[in-house]
């Protein structure tokens, strides 16, 4: 016993110290490499957003949401009407766009949680279309249609802190996702986490524990929406424009395959997804065409050969046999 | 009166489409329990296919077949084609993951459908083709006021015998009694003595050559096909699929045939421009007050 707990605490230790490195790697990095590279590492980081989003709600609770970029077009479209026709700053925006998302994701969800698996995942799918179809006609005559809304702002906090060029804008949103990180893994150890978790294992069994299920995948959706709102706002600044054929089915899908190869609920999963998903193109750029095909390929062979995902979580199962064995003893 | 009737036979023809491809999408769901994501491309591979073989074939064809015999033919090579292209993919990208569960699954489907879009794009190139006209017939009929194409009555009836035959097929042979049975219960089916192995083969051969006709006449139909049609496609047929009820053969016939239905009435009385979201919508309509879709059956979750 006593055994488990030091090799326990030396591969905390250990994390500890990889954590520390990876964050300074981070820091550094964009000293080291040129501009180009500095760029894909920030779209790495809004990919890293996207799917720590999706993840809440396809990895902790297990709903299958195809259609999450549609929330992400709601925070970009958000922030960028607000922006040019009314000039408010990106920053306040921030918070609003996520709010909007949020709203939109309740108001979009409620009539719909009560659906299952496939059902659920048809009409994530029908919501995110709807959502691009109708900004790409023209909603309102504000959205612009296929042109989309340009000639967003970038980020500012009065005159001081203006986010406004490549490294700035890396720190920033890995700032956020630094953040972001921060508060999941605070989430997945509180309350909502372990009931979220424990609908996704047995949603009857959750019930019957006295679990407002329909309350927590509400609560999901709401909060990976706001997530992804955020992701659309610091999207649209950094683009200085937005256009609904960013938000399209195959972005949807591939938001679904970070959290999937990277390994449902599991946080460090997540960024080893988006790394893959955002950085593997960059790196076949030599192959042009063949890019996509590998890409396709690769996707096929990773889930043959690690189904459960690069880096799954351990956490739930490990414990769970752990309190069994316990039981075990003490039965026995 | 007329424009009502016309739309409606528009529709039908598109509905169709819709329903072959969706057929493809229920079966291997009511078996596998598995979305097969690739089979959109596929039916767009199908549309390739028959494309390369009306072009370098054509005069060949024609000469020997005639205009019908050339149609009819490129449709069955196409069907052949993409029924061994749908067990390739079986056997690659879904066998070795079947008892790991269903969502792995998703991805290799999403992967293989990139791999088979991506592959047409390199063979094909990446502009849109369009069907030599001369191997398209062209004749109008005149029925009392109404003005139709020969070529939506062939296609309307191909695709209704095709789905009367798979029903056929289903409802009423052995064999479609030990696919319902899969469907039902895949262990239990096996311990009767079915074949799982069999049944397997057939639903990812017979599926995919469903949607690979259905691609030459979406071909000829249109005359211009895309590489990346696949998906749009696809994402129809699985709406049409979810909104029949999933799994259930002839509520995929109707699904695919209703939804092209609502999308040209939609295109005619609301707007061209949101038909779409008009479908969608619908669909989003149907499974708030009936989750299952028209046809499926209340099966009761795990208790």
């Amino acid at each position: 016993m006593k055994l488990n707990k030091n090799i326990k605490e030396k591969n905390s230790i250990f994390k500890k110290w990889l954590i520390i490195l990876i964050a300074i790697l981070f820091i550094v990095l964009p000293f080291i490499i040129n501009a180009y590279w500095v760029d894909v590492l920030f779209f790495f980081g809004i990919y890293a957003l996207l799917g720590l989003s999706l993840n809440i709600v396809l990895g902790e609770v297990g709903l299958f949401d195809l259609g999450h970029m549609g929330f992400m077009a709601i925070g970009a479209y958000t922030t960028a009407i607000l922006n040019t026709y009314f000039g408010i700053p990106i920053m306040i925006l921030l918070p609003i766009s996520a709010i909007a998302a949020g709203a939109f994701a309740w108001l979009v969800c409620s009539p719909i949680i009560h659906l299952r698996g496939d059902y659920l995942c048809i009409v994530t799918i029908g919501m995110g279309e709807i959502v691009r179809l109708t900004l790409n006609n023209n909603l309102f005559g504000i959205t612009g249609g296929p042109n989309g809304v340009f000639g967003i702002d970038f980020p500012s906090l009065g005159s001081i802190f203006i986010v406004d060029n490549s490294t700035k804008f890396y720190y920033y949103i890995w700032l956020i996702v630094g953040l972001t990180i921060i508060g999941l893994v605070n989430l997945q150890r509180s309350r909502i986490g372990r009931a979220w978790n424990c609908i996704r294992e047995d949603e009857i069994a959750a019930e019957a524990t006295g679990i407002d299920v329909k309350y927590y995948k509400l609560l999901a959706f709401v909060l990976g929406a706001g997530l992804a709102g955020v992701a659309g706002n610091i999207y649209a600044s950094k683009l200085m424009m937005v256009s609904p054929e960013s938000f399209n089915f195959m972005e949807s899908c591939l938001l679904f395959c970070i959290v999937l190869i990277g390994g449902m609920g599991s946080i460090p999963g997540v960024l080893i997804g988006s790394a893959a998903i955002s950085l593997f193109p960059e790196f076949f750029r030599t192959f042009a065409q063949y890019r996509m095909l590998i890409f396709g390929a690769a996707m096929v062979a990773m889930m043959i050969f690690r189904p459960g995902g690069i880096w799954p979580r351990k956490r739930g199962a490990a414990e769970f046999k752990s309190l069994l064995m316990k039981a075990g003893e003490e039965n026995g | 009166m007329k424009i009502i009737l016309e739309q409606l036979l528009n529709g039908l023809t598109i509905g169709s489409f819709y329903a072959l491809i969706a057929l493809g999408y229920s079966m291997v769901y009511g078996v596998m329990k598995l979305i097969n994501f690739a089979h959109g491309d596929l039916f767009a591979l199908g549309s390739y296919l028959g494309y390369t073989l009306l072009v370098f074939g054509s005069t060949y064809a024609t000469v020997t077949f005639g205009i019908w015999g050339g149609m009819i033919a490129a449709m069955l090579i196409a069907a052949i084609g993409i029924g061994i292209a749908g067990t390739l993919i079986e056997r690659i990208a879904y066998r070795p993951i079947y008892s790991v569960g269903r969502l792995p699954a998703v991805v290799s489907a999403l992967g293989a459908s990139i791999v088979i879009q991506n592959g047409i794009m390199v063979v094909w190139g990446p502009r849109p083709q369009a069907y030599p006209s001369q191997v398209v017939p062209s004749i109008m009929l005149n029925v009392g006021e109404f003005k139709i194409t020969l070529l939506q009555v062939i296609i309307l009836a191909i695709s209704f015998v095709l789905m009367g035959l798979l029903y056929y097929i289903v409802q009423k042979t052995t064999f479609g009694a030990a696919i319902r049975a899969c469907a039902l219960d895949r262990d239990t089916a096996a311990l009767m003595g079915i074949n799982i192995e069999t049944i397997i083969f057939f639903i990812f051969a017979l599926g995919p050559a469903l949607g690979g006709m259905s691609g030459v006449m979406v071909g000829m139909y249109y005359r211009k096909i895309s590489f990346i049609m696949g998906w749009n496609y696809g994402l129809k047929a699985f709406t049409a699929t979810i909104l029949g009820g999933i799994g259930n053969i002839p509520g995929a016939m109707l699904g695919g045939l209703l939804l092209g239905v609502l999308e040209m009435l939609g295109s005619t009385y609301i707007s061209t421009a949101y038909k779409d979201v008009f479908v969608f919508l619908v669909l989003i309509l149907v499974l708030i007050f009936r989750p299952r879709g028209l046809l499926g059956e209340k099966v009761a979750e795990k208790v």
